[in-house]
């Protein structure tokens, strides 16, 4: 078993500055790196000879419009499964310079996870097999889960303003 | 053909063994198996390339049922996704609402009475039941055994009625309210629990296990057919059943506990190569685990409320709506998601059907989710499936995918 | 004696050793009786379809013991569960390989008319695509309504007249939906 403040505390001595915004919400580490450093960081840990955060659960997107600079976020959620501990990075991503480095070197399973953020927010990721639209229709021309899309079907007209307030 | 000699396998094990190199400038077919092939019910559409009557490779497409669950939870109060949690893991609803309550209940900082733990307890662990006993009898089905089907199919009835006394609803239940349940077990729920779990299902799953364990038509089908190492299976982001049939023990309900599944006593099944008959095997022994839990906590069934007194989430029962003024406001606040919540960022995981539902919550502290991101195990497993059919005929790469228990609405969220 | 219940005949004229009635009657009856559903399920309703077509409901009472998954050899098809505008093409492929006469169910509210999926990625109600017989309401509906809305397409297998495919207003339809 290895607590939150241990990982803390190796993380920051290896990487220092590179890290920042080191929170606890729930019980859960929170990181924020920057880009250049993710590759490194995950591997770090995947690699680390006690924690070994060998299980990569999930990789998701975030889009935060009032967030000018870094609108776009990919948050990772890696697990130790031997020490029961999770950790979860966050980097951010400015709107003009959307991409990122694909851990599918790492993780066989992120290929899918990233297929299905860059479906969702646009967000690149590169050194990717095979980046292409996952869920949706391959003619589909925005990103859907960005903010500022509509959920709603566009083509659809018996749902009227005075009924639905669209 | 080039002259190099192929060896035609006539089994899935002689297939496992050739292993032969991919040969350049030979000449592949391409065949295209769904997305509404007779064989893959569900649709999954799976590009192969054939050589002869083995795969080389494969290449999935999915989709077919993308219904835009992560943005449509940002435009609901958060009561209201419930019904869309429902929709994920159809075999499975109550484990994913109740991941879902455990997600805002963690948010909102509120504590469940025990009572209401024990009984989403055995909700959950009847819908594995129901969720495995789908899996397993259609795996039957596709190797050409429809009776097992026609046998567990009526054991599940038994759950939906379960279900039915607990909320009136067969498949997408919505037993669950923020807090703790909407009601309390009944006596008639509780005889029938007790039935299930002492008498019909434990009778039926011996006859089930005695027409396929060891079967030897259902083992040359799947004994060591789609087999996958643990090791792979951890990279590809494998859990629940179809890892733990690896070899490898990950259970969110032991490794992180929640809902008070440290009170009870249970084994995790293991099995050893991965392969089809593993996750058959690990399956059903999962089922006969779940019927233990479900016995313990009938058995220990704490008294006391079995909702939390939280009177701005816990929306509050109907007959006190019609007469007490006070429930009539929170009732209306709550329905009109005029209750906000407080900001904050929570992941909470429970062990699904198929391996580890994750919820990652963003709130702002609106009525709605800022982001809400459902980690769906079917979606994360699925990519591994090309490989897994590798060197295998379409029989077996139908049995894999139904051993594999891939959840269109689950993977297509 | 044998158990075994009989239909009763159409209305007709009776007399010894002759009975004389329409052709459409006798037809119709025929058909009703035995619809081979083309199950095509995508989601929850597709669960509660299991649950029509295993041992407790039993579909096959009812006619439909043979589920065709092959669209050539089915009168009905069953859509049950949510249609995606990725689906959308697929759907109607189905109903173009299927043979004359050919019946359509909606099962569920989505693919009535898209239920609670109001997005952009959810074809709102299958009769966009394709021309629907019957409606199935129902989030999922439960296996006795399925059952019901077999029962209304057997109806309406029974009282179809036979020349109904050739009319003008037939081809309309077809026509409306691009199907020629």
């Amino acid at each position: 078993m290895v607590s939150n403040q241990e990982v803390v505390e190796d993380i920051v001595a290896h990487f220092g500055e590179k890290l920042f915004n080191l929170e606890e919400p729930y019980g859960l580490l929170t990181v924020t790196t920057q880009r250049e450093n993710i590759l490194e960081v995950i591997s770090y840990l995947n690699d680390h000879e006690k924690f070994r955060f060998t299980f990569l659960t999930d990789i998701t997107g975030i889009h935060i419009p009032d967030n000018k600079g870094a609108e776009f976020g990919v948050i990772y959620h890696m697990h130790s499964w031997e020490n029961n501990v999770r950790i979860r990075i966050k980097v951010f991503l400015s709107e003009n310079d959307i991409n990122i480095p694909s851990m599918t070197g790492i993780f066989a399973g992120a290929n899918w996870m990233e297929r299905e953020t860059f479906d969702f927010y646009g967000i690149i990721f590169t050194g990717h097999p095979n980046l292409k639209r996952i869920l949706n229709i391959d003619e589909m021309d925005y990103f859907p889960m960005r903010k500022e899309y509509p959920l709603e079907d566009a083509t659809r007209e018996d749902k009227i303003d005075a009924l639905f307030g669209r | 053909m080039t002259d190099q000699e192929l060896i035609i396998p006539t089994t899935a094990n002689e297939a496992l063994a050739l292993n032969q190199p991919i040969v350049e400038d030979h000449e592949y077919t391409t065949l295209n198996l769904g997305p509404t092939h007779p064989a893959t019910h569900g649709i999954f559409q799976n590009i192969l390339q054939m050589d002869g009557d083995r795969i080389v490779s494969g290449e999935q497409t999915v989709g077919y049922i993308h219904r835009a669950f992560e943005k449509i939870a940002e435009r609901r109060p958060f009561y209201q996704i419930t019904t869309l949690t429902d929709r994920m893991n159809y075999c499975s609803s109550p484990i994913n609402n109740f991941g879902w309550h455990l997600t805002v209940e963690k948010l909102l900082g509120i504590n469940v009475p025990k009572r209401a733990q024990y009984i989403r307890v055995i909700m959950m662990e009847l819908a594995r039941i129901s969720d495995h006993l789908i899996c397993n009898s259609i795996l039957g089905v596709d190797t050409g055994a429809y009776s097992g089907f026609l046998y567990v199919m009526q054991e599940r009835e038994k759950i939906y009625e379960i279900y039915e006394e607990m909320c009136g609803a067969r498949l997408t239940t919505n037993m669950g309210r923020f807090g703790g349940m909407e009601r309390d077990l009944s006596p008639t729920a509780i005889a029938k629990i007790r039935d299930l779990v002492n008498n019909s299902l434990p009778r039926i799953m011996g006859e089930f296990e005695k027409m396929f364990n060891r079967n030897r038509i259902f083992m040359d089908r799947t004994v060591n057919v789609g087999g996958i190492t643990g090791k792979r299976a951890m990279e590809y982001g494998f859990t629940g059943p179809n890892l733990r049939a690896a070899g490898i023990d990950y259970d969110v309900r032991v490794m992180e506990p929640y809902s008070s599944y440290e009170d009870f006593d249970f084994e995790i099944p293991v099995g050893h190569n991965g392969d089809t008959y593993d996750r058959f095997m690990v399956r059903n022994g999962e089922i006969h685990e779940s019927m233990k839990i479900v016995r313990q906590a009938l058995e220990n069934l704490p008294e006391g409320p079995y909702y939390a007194n939280e009177d701005h989430y816990y929306l509050p029962p109907k007959r006190e709506v019609y007469r007490n003024m006070e429930a009539l406001i929170y009732h209306f606040k709550i329905v009109m998601g005029e209750i906000d919540a407080p900001a904050g960022e929570v992941y909470q995981a429970v062990e699904g059907g198929n391996g580890e539902v994750g919820f990652y919550l963003v709130s702002d502290g609106g009525r709605a989710p800022f982001r809400l991101h459902f980690r769906r195990p079917s979606f994360i497993y699925y990519q591994a499936y090309p490989e897994m059919c590798k060197g295998l005929t379409i029989s077996d790469a139908v049995a894999i995918m139904s051993s594999l228990n891939v959840i269109a609405g689950e993977l297509d969220a | 004696m044998s158990t075994v219940k009989m239909v009763e005949a159409p209305e007709g004229l009776e007399g010894s050793g002759f009975f004389a009635t329409s052709l459409d009657k006798v037809i119709g009856l025929a058909r009703s009786h035995s619809l081979w559903p083309l199950p095509f399920a995508t989601s929850c309703c597709g669960i509660e379809f299991m649950a029509t077509m295993g041992s407790h409901y039993d579909i096959s009472r009812f006619g439909s013991e043979r589920p065709s998954f092959s669209p050539r050899q089915a009168d009905l098809l069953m859509v049950m569960g949510t249609i995606a505008k990725k689906m959308g093409p697929v759907v109607k492929q189905v109903y173009l390989q299927m043979a004359e006469p050919r019946w359509v169910i909606a099962v569920g509210a989505c693919a009535s008319s898209g239920g609670i999926f109001d997005t952009y990625s959810v074809l709102q109600g299958i009769d966009r695509i394709i021309p629907v017989d019957v409606y199935v309401p129902g989030c999922p509906p439960r296996p006795e309504q399925i059952l019901d809305g077999l029962m209304q397409i057997r109806e309406i297998a029974k009282n179809e007249p036979l020349r109904r495919r050739n009319s003008p207003e037939y081809k309309a339809l077809l026509e409306s939906y691009k199907i020629l």
